[in-house]
């Protein structure tokens, strides 16, 4: 039966259990969501440090942390393209049109989200905990892994900011990854391609479907978050 | 500091082995979208995986991207269509050897009522004369890509200037520049391939076709081990042999979308 | 400026309290003069209530005291070899969003107690103080006067031999009140200097030792208890005790 509805399109391919369907969206989980986890490992306590620490230029810092969170994706994109090239400075890795490559420009896409906002909010916790730190005489240092773990409901938030992000940009991973059938193609990138083949309603069928796993994703880290904040007060 | 920075790329290798713990001997191709949206590509690479167990992946750009991506080292082989660009390439020492694999053909698309009336025009300079005369909407790639610098040959063989609010350069791929032009009812140039395989057409149809002039070449090329002497030539050159070989050529002639036949091999 | 005339003991057995200098200290903010300047000691067995109307830098001084902020003229200083280990509690108690328990193993960490006591610690405190059954509950959950109690297990678990209090009691019922002065009390018996500051004239007679009078960001008095409270020496301190409204 032939039916032109998006909808449809989406629906079939999931019940279908469409195996380049599977293929591309696993793909695409893997790598945004070991982006966001690497962004985080570095991002948060480069987030708490800026809240901590005074130093000369830490304005000059933030103001840069915030414009990033506006970084087209695909300069993000050309910039780890350069730097990946075999004529690039990290060509010997041997990383470009993998999807580790994809991993890395998500990661300077999502990390400045996720250390402009960390930096926001532990700041905001810190004005709150300043003086009792201050009492028990805790070090900087001392401070961030307190400061991080309490601010925790929050960062959950900000976490899912940057997965948005990575789940949702195609530019960098395009030029990056190269959009290589079963090798790098995600969920986006996909979608562009469809785009140019006019195949419309393929096209927006999977994008409802990555819309339906971004949901399914910050709908699972919300109830985590809400059951838990409830009852931390 | 330097050792979360040595973790982060621990992380990464680590995961970049998983990634890619699946890949057998591969190549890296980099070739032009209207190969890979044909559905070319799917039809004739398993044929070549399982003659000789090497894997091709595709990085389908525009010519003029796919040529950037070769000269950089970053992909092992190259098949596009810009012959002219393909000898400077060569001549320019990015590349030793090219070889004639196949030609598709454009065609000239347009709105189904056809204001210009090239469907009369007895070649394409004088399709093109039409569409200008009349100041109809035509459509250009405008992205440097091997279908736009032939047809900007094409308008400069039709004496015709293409200037002015009716030719708009959309600095897209074949595949976006088509919807653009569903979405406007405008002319416009595209590869056979892409076009059969286009599935948005809305009132566009197929307007001209035949000239000779008309006609795409593709080519393969090896390239130089001098300049990168990373890349794995000796795979490359089994799949550029491939191509050109009996088994490779029938494999080409064999694809057909709706029965139709869109590349026609022709290596010598 | 008043005079020290408190009994002047120097450090002896009879007398362990580490003894708090304020040497012509002084605190300004956006040049406009907050606190002082000002000079006494605060030595003897307390507890020191500091006293006065609102805004008269009670907590300011509670503050410099404690080191949270820095004097911009004067020195505050220890007359002990090395710092004190001090502790203190705020008006509203800054708690960590944890459980009660992970509150008070939290600061022990912080405190470098050694990780097999920390939890034997804590929970020694939480019983002193009644909240045993709250262990696991979230300290931002427990009512106001839970969680000053917890705030007060807290410094406990860390032994200070100096407590600071700013208003503990100031938002809490009565039953709650009586909880934490008899909690002070107890801080006091083991042997730990309490500086606490009150507008409550009541606590200050239940617990006061000697008595610091402020007003105006000035200090006006520093004398023993009964003689605050029976026959104080500057007009602020009279008519703060008569009950009459003075700046």
């Amino acid at each position: 039966m032939e039916n032109n509805n998006a909808l449809y399109v989406a629906l079939s391919l999931v019940l279908n259990l469409d195996a380049t369907l599977y293929q591309i969206v696993t793909l695409s989980l893997q790598v945004s969501l070991l982006a966001v986890l690497i962004a985080a490992v570095i991002g948060f306590p480069l987030g708490a440090a800026v809240a901590l620490w005074r130093f000369p230029g830490r304005g000059g810092v933030i103001i840069a942390l915030n414009a990033m969170m506006g970084l087209p994706p695909v300069v993000a994109g050309l910039t780890v393209y350069l730097l990946l090239s075999r004529a690039g400075p990290l060509g010997e890795w041997g990383l470009l049109f993998t999807p580790s490559a994809m991993v890395i420009a998500q990661v300077v896409l999502v990390l400045p989200i996720l250390a402009a906002l960390s930096r926001q909010k532990v700041e905001e916790l810190l004005g709150e905990y300043r003086e009792q730190f201050i009492s028990l005489n805790m070090s900087r240092r001392r401070m961030m892994p307190t400061l991080l773990w309490d601010a925790r409901f929050a960062l959950l938030t900000v976490l899912l900011a940057g997965f948005g992000r990575a789940s949702a940009e195609v530019g960098a991973v395009m030029m990056v990854g190269g959009n290589i059938e079963g090798v790098t193609r995600v969920m986006t990138t996909a979608i562009v391609l469809e785009t140019s083949k006019g195949d419309l309603p393929l096209a927006l069928g999977l994008g409802i479907v990555l819309l339906t796993l971004v949901m399914l994703v910050n709908a699972g880290a919300y109830v985590v978050g809400e059951l838990t904040r409830r009852r931390m007060g | 500091m330097n050792k979360t920075l040595k973790l982060v790329f621990a992380v990464i290798t680590t995961t970049g082995l998983t990634f890619s713990a699946a890949a057998e001997d591969y190549i890296t191709l980099a070739s032009t979208t209207s190969t890979e949206n044909s559905g070319l590509f799917n039809s004739i690479l398993p044929l070549f995986e399982d003659a000789t167990d090497i894997q091709v992946r595709v990085v389908a750009v525009g010519t003029g991207q796919a040529f950037e991506i070769a000269r950089r080292g970053d992909a092992d082989s190259l098949l596009v269509h810009d012959t002219a660009g393909e000898q400077r390439f060569i001549d320019n020492g990015y590349a030793t050897e090219r070889a004639d694999v196949m030609y598709n053909d454009f065609v000239l698309i347009g709105p189904a009522n056809d204001p210009a009336n090239i469907r009369s025009a007895q070649n394409v300079a004088e399709a093109l004369a039409a569409i200008a005369e009349v100041k109809a909407p035509f459509a250009s790639r405008g992205d440097d890509s091997g279908t736009n610098r032939a047809e900007l040959r094409l308008w400069q063989n039709a004496g015709v200037e293409p200037d002015g609010d009716w030719y708009r350069e959309l600095g897209s791929g074949m595949g976006p520049t088509l919807n653009t032009a569903a979405a406007m009812d405008a002319y416009v140039m595209s590869d056979r391939a892409t076009w059969v395989a286009f599935k948005n057409r809305q009132n566009l149809t197929l307007l001209f076709e035949g000239d000779e002039v008309l006609f795409n070449q593709y080519g393969s090329l090896l390239l130089s081990e001098e300049k990168h002497p990373h890349l794995k030539h000796d795979l490359a050159k089994q799949w550029h042999n491939w191509l050109i070989s009996d088994d490779g050529q029938q494999a080409i002639a064999n694809f057909k979308v709706n029965g139709q036949q869109l590349f026609f091999p022709n290596a010598k | 400026m008043t005079s020290l005339n408190v009994p002047l003991m120097t450090g002896t057995a009879t007398n362990p309290l580490p003894s708090l200098r304020f040497d012509d200290v002084a605190f300004r903010h956006q040049g406009k003069l907050l606190l002082g300047p000002c000079s006494f000691t605060l030595e003897g067995t307390g507890p020191t209530l500091v006293m006065g109307p609102n805004g008269a830098g009670k907590s300011l001084l509670l503050r410099l005291a404690h080191g949270l902020i820095s004097p911009t003229q004067g020195r505050v200083s220890w007359l002990s070899a090395e710092c004190p280990r001090q502790a203190m509690v705020f008006q509203q108690p800054v708690l960590l969003r944890r459980s009660a328990l992970a509150n008070l193993v939290h600061a022990l960490a912080v405190n470098k107690t050694p990780r097999k006591t920390r939890l034997k610690l804590a929970l020694e405190a939480l019983a002193r103080f009644g909240l045993t059954s709250c262990a696991a509950t979230p300290a931002r959950v427990l009512s106001g006067g839970e969680q000053q109690r917890l705030a007060l297990a807290r410094a406990w678990a860390l032994s200070p031999s100096v407590l600071f209090l700013d208003e503990p009691t100031s938002a809490l019922d009565p039953a709650a009140t009586k909880a934490v002065e008899a909690a002070v009390q107890e801080f006091h018996e083991r042997g730990t200097r309490i500086v606490m500051t009150t507008h409550d004239l009541h606590q200050a007679r239940r617990l006061a030792g000697d008595v610091l009078f402020l007003s105006g960001g000035k200090v006006r008095e520093h004398t023993p208890a009964a003689s605050f409270f029976n026959a104080p020496t500057s007009r602020e301190a009279q008519a703060f005790i008569a009950g009459e409204l003075i700046e």
